[in-house]
Parts: C-alpha cells; sequence; structure tokens
C-alpha cells in the first residue's frame, strides 16, 4: 500500500461513515453537516484524480452554497427532532429494501460495463480537470450542451422569481 | 520503505513557512485591535488605550489574559459539541486563507531557494472562495447552537449577507481572470511586477470587490449580524471567554487576509513601487540578501494601509439598514460587476483584433 492508497482508503471510508450518519443522525442539522463532510471527501477524491478545478468547485458550490441555503432553511424552520415526524417502520424497510436494490443495479451495472473493466483511474495525472483543459473541451466540443445547461438554470432561476414575487392583486385587497 | 519516500526537506520547509506565516498573522491581528481601538480615538478626538506600557502597547497583551481568564460558560440547553465548533471554524477557516497568498520573492538559505508561498496552486482565486464560503458556517454553527432566538436571527442574518456579497465579488473578479488570464495569486502578482498594477485596468471592478470584502468580514457599515440596538449582541450573544475571543479575532484575521488578497490582486501584491524587483534580485552584496524581505515588508505595508482604510470607515460611516444592505448588494452592486465584466471582455477581444471591429 502506498501513501496514495492510504488517502483513497481514508477518504473512502470517511465519506461512507458520514453518509451514514447523515442518515442515522436524528437532528436534521447534523444531517446537513454530515453530508458538508461528505463534500469535503469527495472533494479529496477530486484532488486525488489531479481535478483541482472540479474539486474546488464542488466546495464552493455544494458545500459552500447549496448547503448554507439548506441549513438556512432548516435552521428558520426550527426542524429538530421533536417536530421531526418518525416515519413507520414498513415505510422505513420498504426504503432499505428499494435502495438497496438499487444499489444492486448499480454495482451489476458497474460490473457488467466493459469500457472500464480492468482499466485503473489516472492518479496524480492527467490533466482533463485542470481549468485550462476543462475550459477549452466545453466551450469547443461541448459548447452545445454547456449552453443549454446555461438555460436551464436561467429558467430555473426565472421560476423561483415567479414563484417568490409577491401577489399584487392580494397585497392590494 | 516506500511509504516514507516524501521530500522531507521540503516538507519541513512548508512546516516552518506556514508556522512563521501563522503566528506572525496572529501577532498582527493582536496589534490591529489595538489599532482599532487607537484610531477610533484618534478620529473622534479623545486618548484611547494609553495605561498599560508606554503609549498602551501592551493593551492586547492585557485583552488577551482578560479574555482567557474570564469564566467559561456553555448555555444548559445549547449543543455542546456545536457550540464549540463554531468559533473553531471561524478561525480555521480565517487563517487558511493564507496558504495561496504570496508573501514575497524567493528566499536563498541552508542552499535551498525557498518561495515565500505556501502552494501555487493554479486555482488560488476560487481557493479563496471555498474558503470564504465555509466560514459562513462558523457563524451559523455558532448561531444556532447557542439555542437563543437573537443569535439565530443574527446568524442567519450574517449567511444571507455574506451569501449575497459573495456574487458580486465573483463577478467583479471574472472581470479580474480576463485581463490576467489566470487564476494563480503568484502568477499575477509576478505579471503586475513587469505591467501596471491591475488597479490601472479595473478601477471600478477593485471599487466593487472593496466593498464586498467589508461585507464578507463584516465590517461597518455592513456589520448587520452584530447590530447590538436590534439583536442584542449578534451571533456570539451566548459565548464568552475566548470562544468569544476568537470569533472577535477571526474578525481581524479575515480583515488581514481581504487587505492581503487586495494588495496582490490589484496592487502588485509584494512588487516594491518604483523599483525593479529583479534588478534587486540579480544586483550583488547587501540589497540581493535583503530583496525577498524589502517585498515581504512592502506587503505589510500595503496590507496595514488597506487595514487602516477598513478602519477608517468603521469610524466614519454608520450602520446600514437590512434592506438597504441587500438593494446594494443585489441591484447596485451585481448589475455594477456585470457591465464591468462586459466591457473588460469586449475591450480585449477588440485588442485581440488589433482594434479592428
Amino acid at each position: 500500500m502506498n501513501l496514495i492508497q492510504i488517502i483513497f482508503w481514508f477518504l473512502s471510508s470517511f465519506a461512507v461513515i458520514s453518509a451514514i450518519m447523515v442518515l442515522v443522525s436524528k437532528s436534521p442539522v447534523h444531517s446537513v453537516l454530515w453530508l458538508i463532510a461528505v463534500f469535503f471527501a469527495i472533494s479529496g477524491h477530486y484532488i486525488l484524480l489531479n481535478a483541482q478545478f472540479l474539486a474546488i468547485v464542488n466546495l464552493i458550490v455544494y458545500a459552500g452554497a447549496i448547503m448554507v441555503l439548506f441549513l438556512f432553511v432548516i435552521m428558520m424552520m426550527n426542524l429538530n427532532k421533536d417536530t421531526d415526524p418518525q416515519k413507520n417502520i414498513w415505510i422505513k424497510l420498504a426504503g432499505a429494501v428499494s435502495g438497496g436494490c438499487l444499489l444492486m443495479v448499480l454495482v451489476s451495472l458497474v460490473k457488467q460495463a466493459t469500457e472500464i473493466n480492468g482499466k485503473e483511474a489516472m492518479l496524480g495525472k492527467g490533466d482533463i480537470g485542470l481549468i485550462g483543459t476543462l475550459g477549452k473541451v466545453l466551450f469547443t466540443d461541448f459548447v452545445v450542451p454547456f449552453e443549454i445547461s446555461s438555460v436551464l438554470f436561467l429558467s430555473a432561476m426565472v421560476g423561483a422569481v415567479v414563484i417568490g414575487k409577491k401577489d399584487s392583486k392580494l397585497e392590494n385587497n | 520503505m516506500t511509504l516514507l519516500s516524501f521530500d522531507w526537506p521540503l516538507l519541513l520547509e512548508k512546516f516552518v513557512l506556514i508556522a512563521i506565516i501563522v503566528f506572525t498573522t496572529l501577532g498582527i491581528a493582536l496589534y490591529t485591535t489595538f489599532g482599532e481601538r487607537k484610531v477610533a480615538a484618534i478620529l473622534q478626538d479623545r486618548p484611547g488605550p494609553n495605561r498599560a506600557g508606554p503609549f498602551g502597547i501592551l493593551q492586547p497583551l492585557a485583552d488577551g489574559v482578560k479574555m482567557f481568564t474570564k469564566e467559561e460558560i456553555i448555555p444548559t440547553h445549547a449543543n455542546k459539541w456545536l457550540f464549540i465548533l463554531g468559533p473553531g471554524l471561524a478561525m480555521v477557516a480565517a487563517l487558511m486563507t493564507c496558504a495561496v497568498i504570496p508573501w514575497g520573492g524567493t528566499v536563498h538559505i541552508f542552499n535551498r531557494d525557498v518561495v515565500l508561498q505556501v502552494t501555487d496552486i493554479n486555482i488560488g482565486i476560487l481557493y479563496i472562495f471555498a474558503v470564504v464560503s465555509m466560514g459562513i458556517y462558523g457563524i451559523m454553527i455558532g448561531g444556532w447552537a447557542s439555542n437563543n432566538k437573537f443569535s439565530l436571527i443574527s446568524s442567519l442574518r450574517a449567511a444571507s449577507q455574506a451569501i449575497s456579497y459573495e456574487l458580486a465579488m465573483g463577478l467583479s473578479l471574472i472581470a479580474l481572470i480576463f485581463v490576467t488570464g489566470n487564476l494563480s495569486l503568484g502568477e499575477m502578482v509576478k505579471q503586475q511586477q513587469t505591467h501596471w498594477w491591475n488597479i490601472v485596468y479595473q478601477p471600478l471592478g477593485f471599487l466593487i470587490f472593496f466593498i464586498c470584502a467589508m461585507a464578507e468580514c463584516n465590517r461597518t457599515p455592513f456589520d448587520l449580524p452584530e447590530a447590538e440596538n436590534e439583536l442584542n449582541f449578534g451571533y456570539h450573544q451566548e459565548y464568552s471567554s475566548m470562544k468569544l475571543g476568537f470569533y472577535l479575532f477571526a474578525e481581524y484575521i479575515n480583515m488581514i487576509m481581504s487587505s492581503a488578497v487586495m494588495a496582490s490582486l490589484y496592487f502588485g501584491g509584494y512588487d516594491i513601487p518604483f523599483v525593479d524587483d529583479n534588478l534587486l534580485y540579480n544586483s550583488s552584496g547587501i540589497w540581493h540578501t535583503l530583496a525577498p524581505f524589502c517585498q515581504v515588508g512592502t506587503l505589510l505595508l500595503k496590507i496595514v494601509f488597506f487595514i487602516f482604510v477598513f478602519m477608517w470607515i468603521r469610524w466614519t460611516i454608520p450602520r446600514f439598514r437590512y434592506d438597504q444592505l441587500m438593494n446594494l448588494g443585489w441591484k447596485t452592486l451585481i448589475p455594477l460587476a456585470l457591465i464591468n465584466m462586459v466591457i473588460t471582455g469586449s475591450l480585449i477581444i477588440l485588442k485581440i483584433n488589433h482594434w479592428h471591429f
């Protein structure tokens, strides 16, 4: 086992344990904090793959912005273990079974995929995740999907504004 | 032993460098608190702290001892772990920024060329953004764990303020990245050594960045999270002893770091004005040895100047109301930053086309 393998196993176990803690912890705020820990571990994996840009953007966007909004809402609503409705045991069991089925499908899919069989991940080399390379690829080869996804974001933003806008008729009455 | 086949001297070098930077930053932050009180005193025409030592120079030490020896109180229904984690996170996030700031050129010591920058990653600015957004968690967790409505509201205020102003900050930086063509702080400073400082190309961008930096540091006129006339004391109301000290201290370290970032991005970083630094390095004798230290001194002077401007503004301008704060962020700064970005981008394309439409 060399150093990179040790780091890999550490990060992986950290990610899995944190992900389990997201589900297990009773308080929603704790769940969000554990989810942030998962994002950190995944960013560590990106750095191992020499994708520094992805790693840092994962932290800025997911851990830095989206999770802050999650935390915001949960704190504002004052959700805690007293107000959180406890689900029926059968519903929990059904959720576990269906989640397990999905996991099985995914694992068998990865095992059957011939493209990745016997291939090794490029650790610490490969420059596709560096910002210059990534920018060139996104704005030359994949420019149409990239622009379409930005239109998707724009429509989401417009939708949020429309939902958040106060109804002027209601206010006047 | 392949496991231990590091470059041990490099590791040691970086470790010493980090220790020096962190302790220097803490020292400067200690005396920034003193400086703040003195500046406030001068602006308000009173003597300020002058009892501990000559000119009150030992006042920060007295404050530190006071902080450490106060009783440590954890509220009864507070979440103990998160309550302690809050100030720790705030402090860590404040100090982590210093990893990518270039503090000076290269020092030749013990037959090694030591670069006075912990790491020059090619996404330096994005790293700073990530760390800044981590700093919000310190405030949010602390405010929530205190189990106090005022703390909670004020920490939510802090978070929404920080998120709003991060947008304008990022947009103003995009225009700067257009000009420099890369995201590494070390490279940016090197470019400014041979060309004009970036403030010449991006005056509006700097203004926006400066205002946003002030908002990110929760400094007056943007200190809504600590608005004591509305919220008792703010997100650290339940904190006492050194945990409160950490929150207050993190604010000063944030101020130092944002000053350092501003100096590096727009004012040439460690570049000595009116002096050709490379000439200094290539000369022989005492100036060759002193050159990197002169550069560090220059950067520190620039930082001190910016800190003074921060304090000057704090003791001159009153606090914004919350709707004014949000209007300024969303309706003024973001459109301005977007216009700045469009103008910069079109000028750069024109320049590439040799000024033909």
